[in-house]
C-alpha cells in the first residue's frame, strides 16, 4: 500500500498564498511602509475644509511619553506602551494587548499648516488636529 | 399585520461591534482582566454579569468637527463588545473595576472556599 498525502501540495504554503492574495484584495493601495492596517496604535484619518484630523487609538499611555512629530509633510506618532508584568506565580491565559515600542507614520496632504497643530489625549485616544493653510481654504468672492 | 403590533426592537447584542483585545492573568487570589477600549468614556462603558456570563460593552465617543469626512478608518465601528463565561469558583459578587485612559481593569476574586489552602498534616 502506498501512503499518499491527503493534500496534493504543501498546505501551509497554500494558506500563505491565500492570505497574501486576500490582503492584496483588501488593501487597495499598499503603502511603501508596509501594510498599514493592524499596527498599533490603530488610526483613523478624516478631514474638513479647515483641518485634517488624525485619531490614534492608544489606550493606557502616559501622554507625556507620546512623541508627535511633523517633518516634511509626514506625521509620526511614536512611544512605548509598558504593561504591568505578571508575577511569576501567575498564569497568563490570554495575551492579546500590545506592549512595547511603537511608531506609526502618516503622509499628510500638501495643504496643511505644520505650525497649526493641536494634539489632545482623552480616553485613550490621541487626537491630532492640523489646520489647512489659509490660502488653500475655499473662499467666497464677492462680486462688485 | 396591524399597526399596533409591537415593533421588534433590535437588541443591543445584535449590533455589530469590535472585539477589544484583552489580557487575562490568574493568580492564587483570582483573575485579573485588562481590556483596551480606547475612545470609550466612563458613562458609555457597560459591564454586566448575569449568571456566569460577563459582558463588556462600550460605545466610542469621539469629538469630531462637523462635516468631517473619513479618508482612512481602522476603527470602523463605534462600539466594542466581548463576552466571557466565568467559572464557578469565581466570586461574581466581588468584582472590582477600574477604567482609566481607555483601559479597563477587572479584578474577579476567587470565592473563599475555592482559594488554595495549605493543609497541615500532623504526624502522630
Amino acid at each position: 500500500m502506498i501512503y499518499r498525502s491527503l493534500f496534493p501540495r504543501d498546505v501551509l504554503s497554500e494558506l500563505d498564498r491565500l492570505q497574501r492574495e486576500l490582503q492584496q484584495t483588501f488593501h487597495f493601495s499598499p503603502s511603501i511602509r508596509g501594510i498599514a492596517r493592524g499596527g498599533f496604535p490603530a488610526m483613523n484619518v478624516g478631514g474638513t475644509p479647515q483641518s485634517v484630523e488624525i485619531y490614534a487609538f492608544a489606550p493606557g499611555i502616559d501622554p507625556a511619553t507620546l512623541e508627535v512629530q511633523i517633518e516634511k509633510g509626514v506625521l509620526t506618532v511614536a512611544g512605548e506602551r509598558k504593561l504591568p508584568v505578571a508575577a511569576e506565580a501567575a498564569t497568563v491565559h490570554i495575551d492579546e494587548r500590545f506592549a512595547g515600542r511603537f511608531r506609526r507614520v502618516v503622509t499628510l496632504p500638501d495643504d496643511v499648516d505644520a505650525n497649526a497643530v493641536d494634539a489632545r489625549y482623552r480616553d485613550g485616544v490621541l487626537r491630532i488636529s492640523i489646520a489647512r493653510k489659509q490660502s488653500a481654504q475655499p473662499r467666497r468672492i464677492t462680486i462688485q | 399585520m396591524s399597526d399596533t403590533a409591537p415593533v421588534k426592537k433590535q437588541s443591543v447584542a445584535d449590533e455589530a461591534a469590535l472585539l477589544p483585545p484583552v489580557d487575562v492573568i490568574e493568580d492564587a487570589s483570582g483573575i485579573t482582566l485588562y481590556a483596551d477600549l480606547p475612545g470609550v468614556t466612563k458613562d458609555k462603558l457597560h459591564l454586566q454579569i448575569e449568571a456566569d456570563t460577563l459582558t463588556i460593552e462600550g460605545e466610542i465617543d469621539l469629538e469630531m468637527p462637523g462635516g468631517m469626512e473619513a479618508s482612512h478608518a481602522e476603527v470602523s465601528l463605534p462600539r466594542y463588545r466581548r463576552v466571557f463565561t466565568l467559572s464557578k469558583e469565581l466570586d461574581a459578587g466581588k468584582v472590582a473595576a477600574e477604567f482609566n485612559q481607555g483601559v479597563l481593569k477587572l479584578s474577579i476574586p476567587k470565592a473563599e472556599h475555592a482559594q488554595p489552602r495549605k493543609v497541615e498534616i500532623r504526624i502522630a
